[in-house]
């Protein structure tokens, strides 16, 4: 059974096996591919329109699909790798070992913000940016730069604390744990990270910095401790909601599965601690 | 020089600036620029329910960055109603429900206008020239 640990209690090997898989999963061109997925779907998700990976309730259901596929397809390389998560209202600095060069290497150099040390730097010859909307094929951070902080403990129990999973219209514009936890209203979660990140994570093509599975599977942990909080409350909206993710239609671009398959996220891994 | 015909292009009638533009925008950019440009009075044809932003066409930090409205028919400007162009190259643009804009360079970070979208993207690209996005 996979679990998914917090980042920070990991051990020297464990940090060099998901290294590994990653790295492994760029060589054979699979890991572009997730980049291209998400790019398309951060592209056409509107909040007008149809709305299926971002600005929508399926937010947290379609991201937990894509991060179990990315998981697979990791353990298919090594079958000992999980995905760990990456608390950043605890390791919010960037002297977080996250950071070290054993891991994700650190922030980027000011000229070009060119990442220079670790794994993914442009210079291992191992992590050329292919999926991109500009010249750049290095990995770029700029962390902490333009948003100064990341979310405090507080901030996060403040969004936990909101019992109705998501309201009308089902948008950025809508109240609600789903969109306060993405960030587009409140004290701003998820999108804030990818802001404070900078470089690729935070455009479309986040998914270019591995930092990106990290976040997200926290994300997704917040998910399972909100549900946890509020056992209540479920997902919705549940049917009939035009251009939306009812709680039983199936996710593009998988199809074959629906936001009531992936409420519990036990059926596939478990977390380190609670 | 086609900085200057394109700059007439975008103030001349509809049709002028369809032959304009299909001689003097790159190869690359052609296939995603519209089909008719829209005057900053004229309102996007299809998007009656809500205001479009006025163009816009300035050099910043450098780079020459425009905007404006365009109609939503054949195009993937997905509801938005509006193109941005950093040196003749469109940048992705969205409008957010609550009115503000954000673009794929800066996906998570929604800003007053898609005048302030653009500016955000020249500083984010450091001097990099943008790619066009794939027509998906």
């Amino acid at each position: 059974m996979t679990v998914r640990k917090n980042q920070a209690l990991l051990t020297a090997d464990e940090k060099r096996r998901f290294v590994a898989a990653v790295l492994e999963l760029k060589r054979s061109g699979r890991y572009d591919e997730f980049v291209t997925t998400h790019n398309a779907f951060i592209i056409g998700d509107t909040d007008n329109g149809e709305r299926t990976g971002h600005r929508s309730p399926s937010f947290l259901p379609w991201h937990r699909r894509f991060l179990l596929e990315f998981e697979q397809a990791l353990q298919k390389v090594d079958a000992s790798v999980a995905l760990p998560y990456w608390d950043w209202s605890t390791d919010r600095s960037i002297r977080s070992s996250l950071w070290a060069p054993d891991f994700l290497g650190g922030t980027g150099r000011s000229l070009d913000g060119r990442v220079m040390d670790g794994p993914f730097a442009a210079s291992s010859g191992n992590w050329t940016i292919n999926v991109r909307v500009d010249g750049r094929t290095f990995l770029r951070r700029s962390l902490g730069t333009a948003v100064r902080e990341l979310p405090t403990r507080a901030e996060v129990e403040s969004v936990l604390a909101m019992p109705t999973y998501d309201m009308a219209p089902w948008n950025s514009a809508s109240d609600g744990f789903r969109n306060h936890l993405e960030g587009w209203r409140g004290v701003n979660l998820h999108n804030r990270v990818h802001v404070w990140v900078g470089g690729q994570m935070a455009t479309g093509m986040s998914p270019n910095d591995p930092v990106f599975w990290l976040h997200h599977a926290y994300i997704d942990k917040l998910w399972a401790d909100w549900q946890r909080r509020h056992p209540g409350s479920g997902y919705v909206p549940t049917a009939g909601t035009p251009n939306v993710v009812d709680l039983n239609d199936t996710m593009k671009p998988w199809n074959d599965v629906r936001p009531a398959d992936l409420l519990d996220h036990t059926a596939h891994y478990t977390f380190d601690a609670a | 020089m086609p900085e200057l015909n394109r700059r007439r292009a975008l103030t001349a009638a509809a049709a002028l600036a369809t032959a304009a533009g299909v001689q003097t925008i790159a190869a690359t950019s052609a296939s995603t620029a519209p089909s008719t440009a829209t005057t900053p009075s004229a309102p996007a044809a299809g998007h009656a329910d809500h205001h479009s932003p006025a163009s816009f066409d300035e050099v910043y930090h450098g780079r020459r960055i425009q905007g404006r409205p365009v109609s939503g028919g054949g195009h993937q400007h997905h509801g938005a109603g509006y193109a941005v162009f950093v040196d003749g190259v469109e940048l992705h643009v969205m409008r957010n429900a609550d009115g503000s804009w954000i673009s794929v360079v800066s996906h998570y970070d929604p800003v007053a206008t898609p005048r302030a979208a653009a500016r955000a993207a020249v500083d984010e690209l450091q001097g990099a020239a943008l790619l066009p996005f794939p027509a998906n």
